[in-house]
């Protein structure tokens, strides 16, 4: 991690949103700006403190495997066994648009 | 207030029930004792809380939808039972409400959104599951901020939770429904979901007692994902043995939750009447710094000392990472957000836009009308964290440094058997104080959000109150499983403030 705070430009912005699918009205483009650079203002305090050689955790199981060997890890496998699943009539209800057997969208390929 | 069932309530209990907001219910053991001998009936003690939820829901704004038919039914049910003679579940009759991010069958999901509009899930979430299966009724689903984002319930799409004690102060967030409906007696216990202080923070602001349970302790199928590494679900009550009563019935394994522990469930009720004496307290200094209210610091302190008395030792320690809680928290969180939420895209349920021309502009158009601008700012922070030439600086880096948190913790309770801090740095504020703020707004996070990032177990008690009455929570943390410890500490705390209040009214 570099020392120095990130800025995010409007540009950036436009990406993020982009890649988050997000379409952003021009008048939210600004305050998602500044809230960003407030907020990642914020969280650069973590720059002060030397991570090198540590373990990232994303996981808490990981840390019960530490703890307790691997028999503590809780995050066994359940059977691989068949059983039922919900009924489609009762998922469908909830689709914005079906023909009852499938989801329907708009096109996905335009010519 | 309507009078039947409360005046049989009454009979079976030392409550005193008035016409007023503010208004502690009977414990889960008088109530059910009552639907067993007959004195009172599930279906009387269910239409008793629908009045009460009818003369005062307009104003606190906690219950979304009702489901009064499946919870007549359901008492209905339990009163043949009793009748009958049989032997009845742990929660028979017992009014529950449920925070609106749980799928519950019969009735509407939001997430306090409008992207989940209308949305009926198929299925019940376990942990609901499980409180069917234990006969609580359960009365309809709970307000909260929006996808449980949030510290106040001002980011709920169906508008602010007002708090019971005070109507123009919040309830505290994100499981503010949960708690305001606990405080002014409209269910006798609610479920919520605590991904970074959600159920303790609004437990403190409110007055009534909120559960972390242990990170794999209860499951979490059936929640709409926050934060998928931090999301819990625990229960909140009026006194700490029906928390217990209750998160007995949730606790346990569950084959559809990956993360769900097969740790056998200890004897919570039978902690509670265990003696605190000689228990190893930690009281950590980085909790009782800068930004902590000075009435809010007095009334902790009185209830420290209250547990001195009891038996307890008290040792300070230091927790010295604390202060990098909150930016961890807020990249780990909203990386999970970002993910997490991507499924809401107009395909499969909920909005979609009525103004998209194809399939891109659908996604697009869906959730930006339908997400508010919390969850549109915490994607957007996720997304940023999570993406080419930042992951390694701001996601990797806050999940290094959560290790270091989680480790600290560990090594903590190596030299004490649970940690007391203040649950929130200020009691309740008013509506729109720091709606404005962001940041400001994280910030009352900051001594929930330890304990969430490391995977323990904890609850807020109420612990006094500041010099206008409002309420403040006393934060007990106990190791990975430890919930019975905390219960047991959370027990002497209750009785003693009970002590006091006796003989102030004496």
């Amino acid at each position: 991690m570099s020392g120095s705070v990130a800025t995010v430009s409007m540009e950036e912005v436009e990406r993020v949103a982009e890649l988050a699918n997000l379409e952003l009205a021009a008048d939210e483009k600004p305050l998602m700006q500044r809230d960003l650079n407030a907020i990642l203002g914020y969280v650069a305090q973590l720059n002060g403190l030397d991570t090198t050689g540590v373990e990232p955790l994303a996981q808490i199981g990981d840390l019960f495997a530490a703890e307790a060997g691997d028999a503590g890890r809780g995050a066994e496998l359940r059977a691989d066994a068949v059983a039922g699943s919900l009924d489609r009539a009762s998922v469908m209800a909830s689709a914005p648009e079906t023909d009852g057997a499938f989801f329907k969208t708009p096109k996905v390929i335009e010519r | 207030m309507q009078p039947s069932g409360c005046r049989i309530e009454r009979e079976t209990s030392e409550i005193v029930t008035t016409d007023t907001l503010l208004e502690k219910p009977a414990t889960i053991a008088v109530l059910r004792a009552g639907i067993v001998s007959r004195t009172t009936t599930a279906t009387a003690l269910a239409e008793s809380y629908f009045a009460r939820i009818d003369e005062h829901n307009p104003l606190v704004n906690a219950y979304l939808s009702l489901t009064r038919e499946e919870a007549l039914d359901q008492a209905g049910q339990i009163d043949a039972m009793a009748a009958r003679g049989d032997e009845l579940p742990a929660l028979a009759g017992i009014p529950m409400g449920v925070k609106d991010v749980l799928a519950m069958r019969g009735t509407t999901a939001t997430a306090g959104s409008r992207i989940l509009e209308g949305y009926r899930p198929p299925y019940d979430a376990t942990a609901v599951q499980r409180l069917r299966a234990a006969g609580a009724v359960l009365l309809g689903k709970l307000n909260c901020d929006e996808f449980a984002m949030g510290s106040s319930n001002e980011n709920s799409a169906y508008g602010p939770v007002r708090n019971p004690v005070d109507t123009e102060r919040v309830p505290g967030g994100s499981s503010g429904g949960s708690a305001a409906a606990v405080a002014a007696n409209l269910a006798v216990a609610t479920l919520g979901t605590d991904t970074g202080g959600s159920i303790r923070q609004p437990a403190s602001f409110c007055g009534v007692v909120g559960v972390l349970p242990t990170y794999g302790r209860v499951s979490r199928y059936g929640l709409i994902a926050f934060a998928s590494s931090l999301d819990r679900v625990g229960p909140f009550t009026a006194n700490v043995v029906d928390a217990a009563a209750v998160l007995s019935v949730l606790a346990g394994h569950d084959a559809h939750d990956a993360t769900s522990s097969r740790q056998p469930v200890g004897d919570y009720a039978a902690e509670l009447n265990k003696s605190v004496t000689g228990l190893r307290i930690g009281i950590p200094d980085e909790y009782f710094a800068e930004g902590l209210d000075p009435e809010v610091r007095a009334a902790i302190e009185a209830g420290i000392d209250a547990l001195r008395d009891a038996g307890c030792e008290i040792k300070r320690i230091s927790l010295k990472h604390t202060q990098y809680a909150i930016p961890v928290y807020y990249l780990v969180a909203t990386a999970e957000a970002s993910a997490n939420l991507a499924r809401f895209d107009g395909v499969r349920f909920g909005h979609r836009s009525k103004s998209a021309t194809n399939l891109s502009s659908m996604y697009r158009l869906s959730r930006d009308e339908g997400f508010g601008a919390e969850v549109k700012r915490r994607i957007l922070l996720g997304t940023y964290a999570l993406s080419a030439g930042y992951y390694d600086a701001y996601y990797k880096k806050a999940q290094q440094v959560r290790r270091i948190l989680a480790e600290e913790f560990m090594t903590a309770f190596g030299e004490v058997d649970a940690i007391v801090t203040p649950t929130a740095p200020t009691a309740a504020f008013r509506l729109g104080e720091k709606t404005d703020d962001p940041l400001a707004m994280y910030l009352a996070d900051i001594y929930t959000v330890t304990a969430s990032l490391a995977g323990i177990c904890g609850l807020s008690v109420p612990c006094g109150a500041t010099s206008t009455g409002l309420p403040v929570g006393m934060q007990i943390l106990g190791p990975h499983f430890g919930e019975g410890t905390v219960f047991r500490v959370a027990a002497a705390v209750e009785r003693t403030l009970a002590v006091a209040d006796g003989a102030e009214a004496e």
